[in-house]
C-alpha cells in the first residue's frame, strides 16, 4: 500500500463515514453521561424534545445556529486554504466592536434597514483587519497561523474587556456593557417565518441575521467552486507547490483568505448583539467561534454540510440548556465535551475506521461479483 | 512597606507564578521536539489539575493526587498520540479536542461527584504539597540583605516548586546529552533519517507524548493542590496557550524556556501587584494590557522583531514510513 489510504466511493466518503465518526462521538459522550448517573437515551429525548418540540425552542435552536454558521463558514474558507484559523472568537469579539460602533452611533438616528448593511460591513471589516496580522504573518514569515489566531484571541479578550469597563460602559450602571441601542439599531425577528409554519416564537431571539447566514453560506459555496478566487484558494489548500508552479501569489491568497475567514467570524457579532441583546455585553461570543471548528469539520467544510452541523449544534445549546433542568447533573458543559468528541472523531480520527470501511466495502463488492454469475447461469437453465 | 520587601514579594510570586507555566512549557518542549505540536497543554493541565483535586480529597494524600493527575494527563497525551501518530490525524485539531473534552468533563464530573458547581471541595493542608524550609534559614536570617532573600525568595516553596526547576537542566541533559534525546530531536527534524536508522519513529514520539503528559499532570496537581486548595472550574485559565507561547519565546530549548516562563511569570505577577496602584510617569496602566501582553510579545517575536522562531522541521507532520 503506497497510498496512505485507499479511495472510498464518494457515498461512503462523504456520507457513510461521518455519520460513524458522529455517532461513535456521541456513543461516548452517552458514556460521560452514564458515568454521571443519568440515562443517556433520556437525557436524548429531553434534549430534542426542548430544542424543537416548541416554536420558542425552534427559535432559540436557530439563533444559536445562526452563530455557528458565521464560525463555521469561518473555519471552513480557511480550511480550503489550508490554513486552521482558531481564532474565529476573537475576530467575532473584535466584530462587536464594528456592530457597536454602528449601532451607539446610528442607531438612533437610521432606521434598521439601513443600519444593517451598514453593521455588515463595519463587523466584518473589523473581523477581516483581526485576521490580517496572524496572516501576514503565516504567509511573510511562516509563523504559524494557529498560534498567532489563538494569541490575538487573548488580545482581543483584553481590548474588549478594557473597552467594556470603561469607555464603552453605559452610564450610571455597574455591568460592563453598553447602553441598550436605539430602535435602528435593533434587528427585526423572525417570528412571522415560524408563524407560516403554525409555530409561536414568543420571546426566542431568532432575528434576520439568520438569513444572512444562509446567504453568506451560499455565498462562500459560489467563492469557493464557481470563482477563479476560490478555485485558487482549493489549489493552494491541496498543494501549495502546485499553486506556487501555476503562479498564484502564495501571500495575496493567504492574506484575502484570512480577510474573508475574519470577515465571517466579525459578522456573527451582528446576531446576538443587534439581534437578541441589542447591546454589547461582555463575552457575547461565548465560546461559538470554537464551536466553529467541530461545525466546519463535522460539515466537511462545505456550505450545506455546515448549515446543518450548524443546526445540529444549536439543537445541542438548547436542548442542553433545557437537560439542566430535569437532571441537575447536566450542565451545558456536556455540550463543550460532546463538542470535543466531535472534533475528535469527525476531525483527528477522521481516518480511524476508513480502512475497516474499506475492507468491509471491498468484501461486500466481491461477494457481490460472485453472487451474479451465479444467477445469471440460474437464469440460462 | 520600603522597596526591598515589595520587590522580594514580587518575585516571589513570580516564581510560584511561573511554576505552572514552567512545567507545561518543558512538556510541551518535550513534545515539540520530537514533531508532535501540542495545542492540548491547556486541556492536558487541566484533566490534570481537576484529578489531583478529586483524588486528593478522597485519599487525603497530596502524592495520590499527583499521581491520579499524571496518570489522567498521559491518559489523554496517548489519545493525542493515538490519534496524530497512529492515525495520522491533524495535530491540531486533536488537541483543541483534547482541550474541549477536558474542559467539559472536568465540569461535568466535579459537580455530579461533588456537588460544588464543578469544583472539588477544599483541601486541608494535609492532602497538600506545603511550602517546606530550606535548610539554613535560621542561620542565615541574621545577614540583613541575604537572609531574607533565601527566606522570601529561596526558600518556603513546596517541593513541586523545587522539582520545576531542576527539570530544566534536567531537560537540558536529556535532550542534548542522551541517545535519547539526540533521537528525540531528530525525530522531530528528520524522522526519515531516524527510520532509516533502524529506530521507530512512531514509538519515540509515543514517548515523548508520555513524557509530555507526565509533565502536565504535574503542572496540574501543582494548580490544584499546592498552589491553591482544590480544583476550580477553568483552573488553567489559559496558562497552557501562555506555556506555548513561552515556548516559542524560548525556540523550544529549555533553559531559555525556564527563562521565558520567569518573564511571564513575573508579568503576571507585576499585573496582580499594581492592580489599582498607579506606576509614577505613567499612570495607571490596564490590567488586561499586562494580562495580553506574554501573547502580544509573542507576536512581536514571531513578527521578527526579536530574532527568529524556526520551529522543529518536521513538526505538525504525521510521518508516512513509504511513500
Amino acid at each position: 500500500m503506497s497510498q496512505p489510504f485507499a479511495k472510498l466511493p464518494a457515498w461512503a466518503d462523504y456520507g457513510l463515514l461521518p455519520l460513524i465518526n458522529l455517532i461513535v462521538a456521541f456513543f461516548v459522550a452517552g458514556l460521560v453521561v452514564l458515568l454521571v448517573g443519568e440515562s443517556p437515551i433520556d437525557a436524548a429525548v429531553l434534549m430534542v424534545k426542548g430544542a424543537f418540540g416548541s416554536g420558542d425552542g425552534v427559535g432559540y435552536t436557530l439563533y444559536y445556529a445562526t452563530n455557528f454558521i458565521f464560525t463555521g463558514l469561518c473555519v471552513a474558507v480557511a480550511f480550503h486554504c489550508g490554513l486552521f484559523n482558531i481564532g474565529g472568537e476573537g475576530q467575532a469579539y473584535i466584530g462587536g466592536l464594528g456592530v457597536a460602533v454602528i449601532g451607539l452611533g446610528l442607531g438612533n438616528i437610521l432606521p434598521w434597514w439601513i443600519t444593517f448593511p451598514l453593521a455588515i460591513i463595519a463587523s466584518g471589516l473589523v473581523g477581516a483587519l483581526w485576521a490580517l496580522i496572524p496572516a501576514w504573518l503565516q504567509a511573510k514569515r511562516g509563523s504559524h497561523v494557529v498560534i498567532t489566531t489563538i494569541m490575538f484571541n487573548f488580545i482581543a479578550a483584553s481590548i474588549m474587556v478594557y473597552l467594556l469597563v470603561g469607555y464603552l460602559k453605559a452610564s450610571g450602571t455597574q455591568a460592563p456593557e453598553t447602553r441598550v441601542f436605539g430602535d435602528g439599531g435593533q434587528l427585526p425577528g423572525l417570528g412571522w417565518m415560524l408563524s407560516l409554519i403554525g409555530l409561536n416564537m414568543r420571546s426566542a431571539p431568532l432575528n434576520i441575521s439568520f438569513l444572512l447566514a444562509l446567504v453568506a453560506a451560499f455565498l462562500v459555496w459560489v467563492l469557493i467552486w464557481r470563482t477563479k478566487l476560490g478555485y485558487e484558494i482549493r489549489t493552494m489548500g491541496y498543494s501549495p507547490k502546485a499553486a506556487r508552479y501555476a503562479g498564484i501569489g502564495e501571500v495575496r491568497i493567504i492574506v484575502i483568505t484570512m480577510m474573508i475567514s475574519g470577515a465571517l467570524a466579525g459578522m456573527m457579532a451582528l446576531n446576538p448583539i443587534m439581534g437578541a441583546q441589542h447591546r454589547v455585553q461582555l463575552d457575547f461570543v461565548a465560546g461559538a467561534g470554537f464551536v466553529g471548528i467541530a461545525v466546519a469539520l463535522m460539515g466537511r467544510s462545505h456550505p450545506a454540510g455546515i448549515v446543518l452541523a450548524a443546526i445540529l449544534f444549536g439543537m445541542l445549546y438548547q436542548g442542553g440548556a433545557e437537560i439542566a433542568f430535569d437532571m441537575p447533573n447536566i450542565s451545558r458543559d456536556m455540550i463543550v465535551i460532546i463538542q470535543g468528541l466531535v472534533i475528535l472523531f469527525a476531525g483527528a480520527l477522521e481516518h480511524m475506521f476508513r480502512p475497516t470501511l474499506l475492507r468491509v466495502l471491498q468484501r461486500l463488492a466481491r461477494t457481490k461479483r460472485q453472487s451474479t454469475p451465479a444467477v445469471a447461469a440460474e437464469g440460462g437453465q | 512597606m520600603d522597596m526591598f520587601t515589595v520587590v522580594l514579594q514580587v518575585l516571589d510570586s513570580t516564581i510560584r507564578l511561573s511554576v505552572p507555566l514552567l512545567l507545561a512549557c518543558l512538556a510541551g518542549l518535550y513534545s515539540e521536539r520530537a514533531g508532535i505540536f501540542d495545542i492540548g497543554l491547556e486541556g492536558k493541565m487541566l484533566a490534570g489539575a481537576f484529578a489531583a483535586g478529586a483524588a486528593a480529597t478522597y485519599s487525603g494524600s497530596a502524592y495520590a493526587g499527583l499521581l491520579a493527575a499524571i496518570a489522567v494527563s498521559v491518559a489523554l497525551g496517548l489519545v493525542h498520540g493515538f490519534a496524530s501518530i497512529t492515525h495520522r490525524g491533524n495535530q491540531i485539531v486533536s488537541g483543541v479536542a483534547i482541550n474541549f473534552i477536558a474542559a467539559g468533563t472536568t465540569v461535568i464530573l466535579g459537580q455530579a461527584w461533588f456537588q460544588q458547581g464543578g469544583r472539588t471541595p477544599s483541601l486541608p493542608n494535609a492532602a497538600r504539597f506545603n511550602p517546606i524550609d530550606l535548610p539554613g534559614v535560621e542561620t542565615l536570617s541574621g545577614i540583613p540583605v541575604i537572609g531574607a532573600i533565601y527566606s522570601e525568595l529561596v526558600s518556603g516553596h513546596s517541593v513541586l516548586v523545587y522539582l520545576a526547576f531542576l527539570l530544566v537542566p534536567f531537560t537540558w541533559w536529556v535532550l542534548y546529552r542522551t541517545r535519547f534525546g539526540l533521537r528525540l530531536r531528530a525525530v522531530g527534524e528528520n524522522p526519515a533519517a531516524v527510520d532509516t536508522a533502524g529506530i521507530s519513529v512512531p514509538w519515540l514520539r509515543y514517548r515523548a507524548v508520555i513524557c509530555c503528559g507526565l509533565l502536565c499532570g504535574i503542572a496540574g496537581a501543582y494548580l490544584a493542590t499546592a498552589q491553591g486548595a482544590g480544583f476550580v472550574k477553568d483552573m488553567t485559565a489559559g496558562k497552557g496557550y501562555i506555556a506555548l507561547a513561552a515556548l516559542i519565546f524560548a525556540k523550544w530549548r529549555p533553559v531559555h524556556a525556564m527563562f521565558a516562563c520567569l518573564l511571564f511569570g513575573f508579568l503576571d505577577a507585576i499585573a496582580i501587584r499594581m492592580q489599582g496602584h498607579p506606576v509614577p510617569l505613567i499612570g495607571e496602566v490596564p490590567v488586561q494590557l499586562m494580562q495580553a501582553l506574554p501573547y502580544i510579545l509573542t507576536i512581536v517575536l514571531l513578527a521578527g522583531f526579536i530574532g527568529k522562531a524556526i520551529p522543529p522541521k518536521a513538526g505538525g507532520v504525521a510521518y508516512v514510513k513509504e511513500r
